[in-house]
């Protein structure tokens, strides 16, 4: 086992390699060049080379690569030209957030959508059966936004019930620690600090796992109708055995190997910043951050964020991999 | 990488076990299938009046979408929060910018269409090639064609582990904002999708009896690729295609939100048209809730006809 | 199964245990939180600020917040544009015109309990004028280097001399600013939060000069992100960064008038939409840059819409070193004859909004009310352009995406109704939509690549000069031409220290210009701000400089 995760690990190096190539040619792509970008509207031809120079961009493109692998190995990330913070700085005051709304998503995606795609597989051609699956289909087709934007007009604006927007009330006062608004108000034990933060995860959350609850009640249903067919749920039925046992002993047991992965997948996916929902809820995270990097051009958050989040994304991948022959030992990893 | 890209494998792992089990045709036998399934014929039955309302929509639209009819006459006042609903002469009222936005509608239609379909295309086309010679590669090569397989392989990888939405707003950013950036951005996102699909498919196929059989009859590697393998690792690409189509329709409409869009609304697109309406969702929400219906119908008629294409070709659902 | 179910629920308890045992301090204040009776406003705004040393902000959110923490010496009449006493009572010109001499307010004192006098009037000022280093960079220093031009010791040869000289306290009540010339900036441009008050004893505690870095990574010191000191009616209390909230509270001690509530929170909420329904959700009580058609439907819901006066102007740039044919005058006329501005004002613009017939709004002394009009008429702009012999003219059409400036809200919807003005006339356009920043003003303001763009200006003070000057005083790359002749005259009523000389060299140019049509003014519109149901106290200002020192909840 450890050493297939070392050598997964190793794998991830010519991935992150190939990746930075990538990276770095395109942000050398950009129009207008970082030059522009950091000068905005000032720039005169004579300031914009002066920055060319002190940037080292007119040097011979192999040293500029070698050099920005250098500081990349040494984690220094540079400052954000549009916040003048430092990017590693930016990342860690909003990972948390988009930490905390993923979660929030699972849990909404997987307490919802475990249950259901069950009950629509053992009633196959139900009521509930064709709700929960056309449910799921229109889940995955309706824009994020605009459920996000209808989703703050009824439960926001016409009922109050959540707030509409950002990750705590400000007005607080909250003590921060880790940053991780809900974690932070139990360990100082501000416990309406923890239960506003919590609130204000709710309608960015629902909106979220509005596609991960369609594909889990889909994948759930399929599995599960899978193992249905098998031989020893019949066998087990047979014997007599309690409907609760039949349940949790032989249907969702070998029914969970895809549904883990799909969740592994998945949270991985959401853990790269949701930009639409972050942005419309006014959000705190990575996602927001990113894209508003990617309009004013912010070239080292766009470097480093995204070198993070790949290094992020594809641990976690490792880590689904992982637990998958953890689940089922027939599964032996290569 | 090998769990997400497992799904896909899956996926293109049917068509030859299909191959191998039956001796019927694969066509033959899904298509009698598919007409069995409710969900196809709903999903076929919205894209078909989607496409022939994107085929005429033009001639039958009663206003041309371009003109500011409400502004002219002075009664759409958007700067003020007036923009008048629906009436007799305009079936869904008018837009922020006095246009009649029913024929706006109409028209944006075959828009949307295109702009699915060809970012569809650009992703398949791209895939299939990187695909498909990382397949005849691995599958026919020996030392040379592992590596290449590979190197291809470890590309996709690449592209797969930055999230899609990010790569197409990356993409849209270094282009700029236009038509062409949209469907290039889109589509791209979706090339290692398929990429990954024609290789697994390809691979698949090529341990089938009859590549074997060819083989041993002499045939060349090259004619056996073209003739043989490619044709055959088709259904599950057509069942990607399908339902790439309701994404990109989705993912067009995001990069839309995000400002990324069209910027020309000469030729309104639903995506544009739903992000254009933002400003106004507080006096008209209609001018957002129309062509919001309008792309999760279409959306929902690809993904219908899409599952239920996969389903019939699945034989592990068939019982 | 079994085991590893135990295993969770030990690690369910563990975390409970841990959190109810309380691992971390928390640091609030027991008085925090919500009491009783509303003395807290939420303000939304579209931005996180950058830094919060006014002397090196430019943007707008920055600029908010320093307005209620810092005063200046001369500052803005409340909801107008003129200057009234700031931290001087009183302000009058030697002969020549050089040099001012401002009475200073007494008995006022920082936020850190130093007092506030000549000298440190003096320390500020020289703080400015000596800046070396990367406190020369544009990026930095930007209003210094707009009004002054330069410094002491200029150290890129771009800049020009420093029109301040010196400052001299002749006593702790009297300051003397010479200035190397007579210039309509004066006082004016004092009114601008760049030329904030701060504490000598904090700039010089927290190293508020010290810029480190580089001119792409500049880093700034302790003082301009976390200890920012002023005499003004709130003082700084935290920054929430990962909460995007900026917490500002009573400075109890304050000279004048004490605010009415403890607390002001600035939160950002960058999309607009997001603003609008956090105000109807209650999560905020007031926010700015209301998009025009809000203003009616929450006006309708008792939001208390407070429209400020129009003091900017939007409007469509001519560059006539692009397409040949702008370089001619009568193809410029029929341009400008060609647009329905009254259409444009009526169907995209808020209410209150004016179509406008020259470069600056008419409550700004020097408009003049005789210059050229070019009323909507496409047959007079066929007429011209045939005159000019000019047929099938396409232009190359610039407007910024994902923006909304106070002059110009939706740019896009602006962009469509004008090209299709032109369309009516028989000119072409191809629609360039560039992002903002940096592209959109790169491309229009440098460079010939471009025919027509989308542009505006709000004033900073109320002076002619800081309108048209600002755009027509000199050879510039957004217009691409060059008349000596109103550079001339605009030089000359720069240095006119006789004001009603000046405004009617003001009313001159205003004709010139309009003659000249360098560009098609377009439109006056009035940004709007919003405050929640019962918020009652806050004047708009046309310089967006609203004080929120007499805010209360009713």
């Amino acid at each position: 086992m450890i050493r297939f995760i070392v050598r997964r690990l190793l794998q991830l190096i010519p991935t992150l390699f190939g990746l930075s190539i990538l990276l770095f040619t395109w942000l050398h792509r950009l129009p207008g060049g970082p030059e522009t970008a950091i000068l905005g509207e000032r720039g005169t031809p004579e300031l914009r080379a002066q920055i060319r120079a002190n940037l080292g961009l007119d040097e011979p493109i192999l040293v500029q690569y070698g050099r920005f692998m250098q500081r990349m190995l040494k984690l220094d990330l540079g400052t954000s030209i549009s916040t003048k913070r430092e990017v590693t700085t930016e990342f860690i005051e909003r990972f948390p957030g988009t930490v905390e709304l993923t979660v929030m998503a699972m849990i909404i995606a997987i307490g919802v959508g475990i249950p259901l795609g069950y009950l629509a597989a053992r009633r196959r051609g139900s009521f509930l059966d064709s709700a929960s699956v056309g449910g799921s289909l229109i889940g995955i087709c309706v824009p994020v936004f605009f459920l996000a934007y209808v989703l703050k007009a009824i439960f926001s604006e016409q009922l109050h019930l959540f707030p509409s927007s950002g990750r705590q009330d400000p007005t607080l006062g909250a003590t921060r620690i880790t940053n991780f608004f809900v974690l932070d108000g139990l360990m100082t034990r501000e416990w309406d600090a923890a239960l506003d933060a919590l609130w204000h995860l709710v309608l960015p959350g629902i909106a979220l796992a509005s596609i991960p609850l369609a594909i889990i009640v889909r994948i759930t249903r399929a599995s599960v109708l899978e193992v249905l067919s098998e031989d020893y749920v019949r066998t087990a039925k047979s014997k007599g055995l309690t409907e609760s046992t039949i349940r949790g002993r032989h249907i969702l047991r070998n029914a969970m190997l895809p549904i883990v992965t799909v969740i592994g997948l998945l949270t991985g996916g959401l853990l790269s910043g949701a930009v639409l929902t972050e942005t419309v809820f006014a959000f705190s995270g990575i996602g927001a951050f990113l894209k508003d990097a990617i309009s004013n051009l912010d070239y080292p958050v766009l470097m480093g964020f995204i070198m993070i989040i790949a290094v992020v994304y594809l641990l976690v991948n490792l880590l689904v991999d992982v637990s998958y022959s953890l689940i089922d030992p027939r599964v032996r990893v290569r | 990488m090998s769990v997400k890209t497992d799904k896909i494998d899956r996926l293109s792992e049917l068509s030859a076990v299909k191959q191998e089990e039956q001796g019927v045709s694969l066509w033959t036998e899904a298509f009698r299938r598919l007409r069995r399934s409710p969900s196809a014929i709903i999903g076929a039955s919205i894209l078909l009046i989607f496409v022939i309302v994107a085929i005429i929509g033009p001639w039958v639209a009663p206003y041309s979408p371009t003109d500011t009819i409400g502004i002219r006459e002075g009664v759409v006042k958007s700067g003020q929060g007036i923009i008048p609903g629906a009436s007799a002469e305009h079936w869904l009222g008018y837009d922020h910018q006095g246009r009649d936005l029913f024929s706006r509608m109409l028209v944006g239609a075959r828009q949307t269409l295109l702009v699915g379909v060809i970012s569809t295309l650009i992703g398949l086309t791209i895939g299939a090639i990187i695909g498909g010679i990382a397949g005849a590669a691995a599958g026919l090569g020996g030392r040379v064609g592992r590596w290449v397989d590979n190197v291809l392989m470890r590309f996709v990888d690449i592209m797969l582990a930055l999230p899609s939405l990010l790569l197409a707003v990356s993409i849209a950013a270094l282009l700029g904002a236009s038509l062409t950036t949209v469907m290039i951005a889109v589509g791209l996102v979706s090339v290692p999708i398929f990429a990954r699909l024609l290789r697994g498919a390809m691979l698949a196929q090529s341990g089938g009896d009859y590549v074997l059989a060819a083989t041993s009859l002499g045939v060349t590697r090259r004619r056996i690729a073209l003739t043989h393998i490619v044709p055959n690792s088709l259904a599950p690409v057509i069942v990607q295609a399908t339902l790439t189509l309701a994404t990109a329709i989705i993912e067009a409409a995001a990069l839309s939100f995000l400002g990324l869009g069209n910027p020309d609304s000469s030729v309104p697109e639903w995506g544009v048209m739903l992000a254009d309406a933002q400003s106004y969702l507080g006096i008209r929400p209609g001018l957002a809730i129309y062509p919001a219906l309008g792309i999760i119908i279409t959306a929902l008629g690809f993904t219908l006809l899409g599952e239920a294409m996969r389903e019939a070709l699945d034989p592990k659902l068939r019982k | 199964m079994r085991s590893s179910r135990r295993k969770a629920a030990i690690a369910v308890t563990a975390v409970a245990v841990l959190a109810a045992a309380g691992c971390a301090e928390s640091d609030r204040d027991p008085s925090g939180g919500n009491t009783a009776v509303k003395d807290t406003l939420v303000f939304g705004v579209a931005g996180d600020p950058k830094v919060l040393d006014p002397s090196l902000a430019s943007d707008g959110e920055s600029l908010r917040v320093a307005r209620q923490i810092f005063e200046t010496l001369v500052r803005p009449e409340e909801g107008g544009t003129k200057p009234s006493p700031g931290l001087a009572e009183s302000w009058t010109p030697d002969a020549a015109g050089t040099t001012w001499t401002f009475k200073l307010r007494t008995g006022v004192k920082f936020h850190d309990g130093t007092d506030f006098n000549a000298e440190a009037v003096c320390v500020n000022f020289n703080r400015w004028f000596n800046s070396t280093g990367l406190m020369q960079s544009p990026d930095v220093t930007p209003y210094w280097q707009d009004v002054m031009g330069g410094f002491a010791k200029n150290e890129n040869a771009e800049l020009p001399p420093s029109l301040f000289k010196s400052c001299t306290a002749k006593d702790p009540a009297t300051v003397d600013l010479a200035f190397t010339r007579v210039s309509s900036k004066v006082p004016a441009a004092l009114m601008l939060p760049s030329f904030s008050i701060h504490s000598p004893a904090a700039l010089k505690q927290y190293d508020a000069s010290n810029i480190t870095g580089s001119a792409d990574d500049i880093k700034y010191p302790s003082y301009a992100m976390e200890h920012p000191t002023g005499t003004g009616p709130f003082k700084f209390k935290t920054w929430d960064l990962p909460n995007k909230s900026l917490t500002i509270e009573r400075n109890d001690a304050y000279w004048g008038d004490k605010a009415k509530l403890k607390t002001v929170v600035f939160r950002t909420i960058s999309d607009e939409n997001a603003r609008k329904q956090a105000l109807r959700s209650g999560d905020i009580q007031g926010y700015d840059l209301v998009g025009p058609a809000d203003v009616e439907p929450l006006k309708a819901d008792g939001f208390n819409v407070l429209t400020r006066p129009a003091f900017n102007i939007f409007y469509m740039a001519i560059n006539q070193k692009g397409n040949p044919a702008l370089a001619k005058p009568e193809v410029r006329q029929a341009i400008s004859y060609a647009i329905n501005r009254q259409a444009l004002v009526d169907s995209k613009l808020p209410p209150g909004a004016k179509a406008a017939s020259q470069f600056m709004p008419d409550t700004v002394e020097g408009w003049n009310a005789d210059v050229k009009k070019y009323d909507y008429n496409v047959e007079e702009a066929k007429k011209l352009l045939a005159a000019a012999g000019v047929s099938n003219l396409k232009l190359k059409f610039h407007y910024p995406t994902e923006v909304t400036r106070p002059y110009m809200p939706n740019p896009k919807d602006l962009y469509e109704l004008l090209a299709a003005d032109l369309k009516a006339v028989g000119i072409e356009v191809e629609a360039i939509p560039l992002k903002w920043s940096p592209d959109y003003l790169n491309a229009t303001t440098s460079g010939s690549a471009h025919d027509l763009h989308l542009l505006g200006w709000t004033g900073d003070y109320g002076d002619a000069y800081n309108f048209i000057g600002t755009m027509f005083d000199r050879q510039k790359d957004e217009w691409g031409f060059n008349n000596p002749q109103l550079f001339a005259q605009f030089k000359d009523a720069d240095t006119t220290a006789d004001q009603a000389q000046r405004i009617e060299k003001y009313k001159a140019l205003n004709a010139a210009i309009a003659e000249f049509a360098p560009g098609v003014p377009i439109s006056h519109s009035p940004p709007a701000i919003v405050f929640g149901k019962g918020l009652t106290g806050i004047t708009p200002s046309p310089l967006t400089d609203e004080r929120f020192v007499g805010a209360t909840f009713s």
